[in-house]
């Protein structure tokens, strides 16, 4: 009877303890109590857990190298293909630009009519001013065609395939073509060089030649349609003693970067050698 | 073998010629690819198809130039006598012969397409025609001749490999 007395009391006082801990940590008046107690574990359970994860990362962190090499490999090739991509499409739109502006002039002259064709290649003798086109007699081309651009004069077909033809520039020192000043309509005529370089002859030493003078085809001869631009005089070289004035030409064409043309078909060249008289 | 790859090699060096070469002046010289095939290919010891290989790249030459249609043909041939005169008798030096008959070869085939202008009726004039096209050409040809020599030699060596004792 005296033991379970003890123990009830013994019992009691456990119950009052617990009930009283409890209180007073609901309380709030174990804080410091549980801080000591707690930070050790959280020191323990911080160092477990940064070795955990060195070793961790040790195991794991060569396989996303490997990963993120080949993410990086994969893209890199993505990024070139992009680029590739994008210089396709910046040669695309030049391309379009130049045919957009062949287009725009040839709805501007619609009593023309015109096959567009792009320079495939020069020729290989460097005395020579020719080019080669990607269009032939298959596509209505003919000996002779007038060859423009939407600035002006390029040449006349000197030979052709079925799809292919050659082009004498302008520039070709074995090229003739009539001329008139257009401010004082006075005819001339241009011839190329070896270096490129357009030459205005036969002018009359009483026209009044200055730089700056627009010089357009005149049609005499046959050879060419008139009216087409050719370029503007740069510097005049006249003298007393000479018959005609001469000039140096800046074509409107810039040859170097030629890479479509416009040919005019429905002009058919007149052949006027049978005409010109012959020393007998 | 020699012969069917002369359509080829020959198709693809006048594409490349019109295409790129003939667009990359010095001045208003350019080279002449189709020239320096045709050296290099006839100062190849184990090659024996040398004149058909001009003959087939001078009319190739002939169908897209303005030039005359025999003056390819006839500088080419001219061009590959002389390397196969200086790869028989003068020089143990291949490469040096390479040089010194590219920039031969490259004086003569000029000096020829300047007479034949001449004679058709296109008064060049010589001294421009000289200073600004021919010199400059033979430069251009000077630099490309190490580079052709070196693919037309493993070129030959593919097509005549060396025969073992």
């Amino acid at each position: 009877m005296k033991t379970s007395g003890s123990q009830f009391f013994r019992s009691a006082t456990i119950g009052i303890v617990v009930v009283g801990l409890v209180i007073f940590a609901l309380s709030g008046y174990m804080q410091p109590l549980f801080r000591a107690a707690i930070s050790p574990l959280v020191s323990a359970q911080t160092w477990l857990s940064s070795r955990f994860m060195v070793v961790y990362e040790f195991v794991t962190v060569p396989r996303d190298i490997a990963s993120l090499r080949s993410q990086n490999q994969a893209l890199k090739s993505e990024v070139a293909g992009l680029q590739t991509q994008i210089i396709e499409l910046e040669q695309q739109l030049r391309e379009a630009q130049v045919l957009y502006a062949l287009l725009g002039f040839a709805r501007g002259r619609p009593e023309s009519q015109y096959v567009a064709a792009a320079v495939i290649g020069r020729d290989p003798s460097p005395f020579l001013h020719y080019v080669i086109i990607d269009h032939g007699s298959d596509h209505g081309l003919r000996h002779g065609m007038p060859v423009i651009t939407d600035q002006g004069l390029v040449g006349r077909i000197d030979a052709l395939t079925a799809t292919a033809a050659r082009v004498q520039l302008i520039t070709d020192p074995g090229s003739t073509v009539n001329v008139r000043l257009q401010s004082t309509r006075t005819e001339a005529q241009i011839t190329g060089s070896v270096t490129g370089e357009i030459e205005l002859g036969l002018v009359s030493q009483d026209t009044t030649l200055l730089p700056g003078e627009i010089v357009l085809t005149s049609g005499l001869g046959g050879g060419y349609p008139a009216d087409l631009l050719v370029g503007q005089v740069i510097s005049v070289r006249s003298s007393g003693t000479n018959l005609f004035q001469s000039a140096s030409i800046q074509s409107v064409v810039d040859f170097g970067s030629l890479q479509a043309v416009l040919v005019i078909t429905n002009f058919r060249p007149v052949d006027i050698s049978p005409l010109i008289p012959t020393n007998p | 073998m020699g012969s069917l790859a002369a359509f080829p090699v020959l198709i693809i060096t006048l594409m490349v010629q019109l295409a790129i070469i003939s667009r990359l002046p010095l001045l208003h010289g350019t080279a002449d690819l189709m020239l320096l095939v045709l050296v290099a290919w006839a100062l190849q010891e184990r090659v024996r198809t040398a004149w058909l290989w001009t003959l087939l790249g001078g009319i190739m030459v002939t169908l897209v130039s303005g030039l005359p249609f025999y003056m390819p043909i006839f500088g080419y041939l001219i061009a590959t006598g002389i390397a196969l005169l200086l790869r028989r008798q003068v020089w143990q030096t291949q490469l040096l012969a390479m040089f010194v008959t590219t920039f031969s070869t490259t004086l003569i085939y000029h000096g020829l397409s300047l007479a034949v202008l001449q004679i058709t009726g296109r008064g060049l004039p010589i001294g421009d025609s000289l200073t600004l096209v021919t010199l400059p050409s033979a430069l251009i040809n000077l630099m490309l001749a190490l580079p052709v020599y070196t693919l037309i030699t493993d070129l030959a060596h593919w097509i005549y490999p060396a025969e073992i004792a």
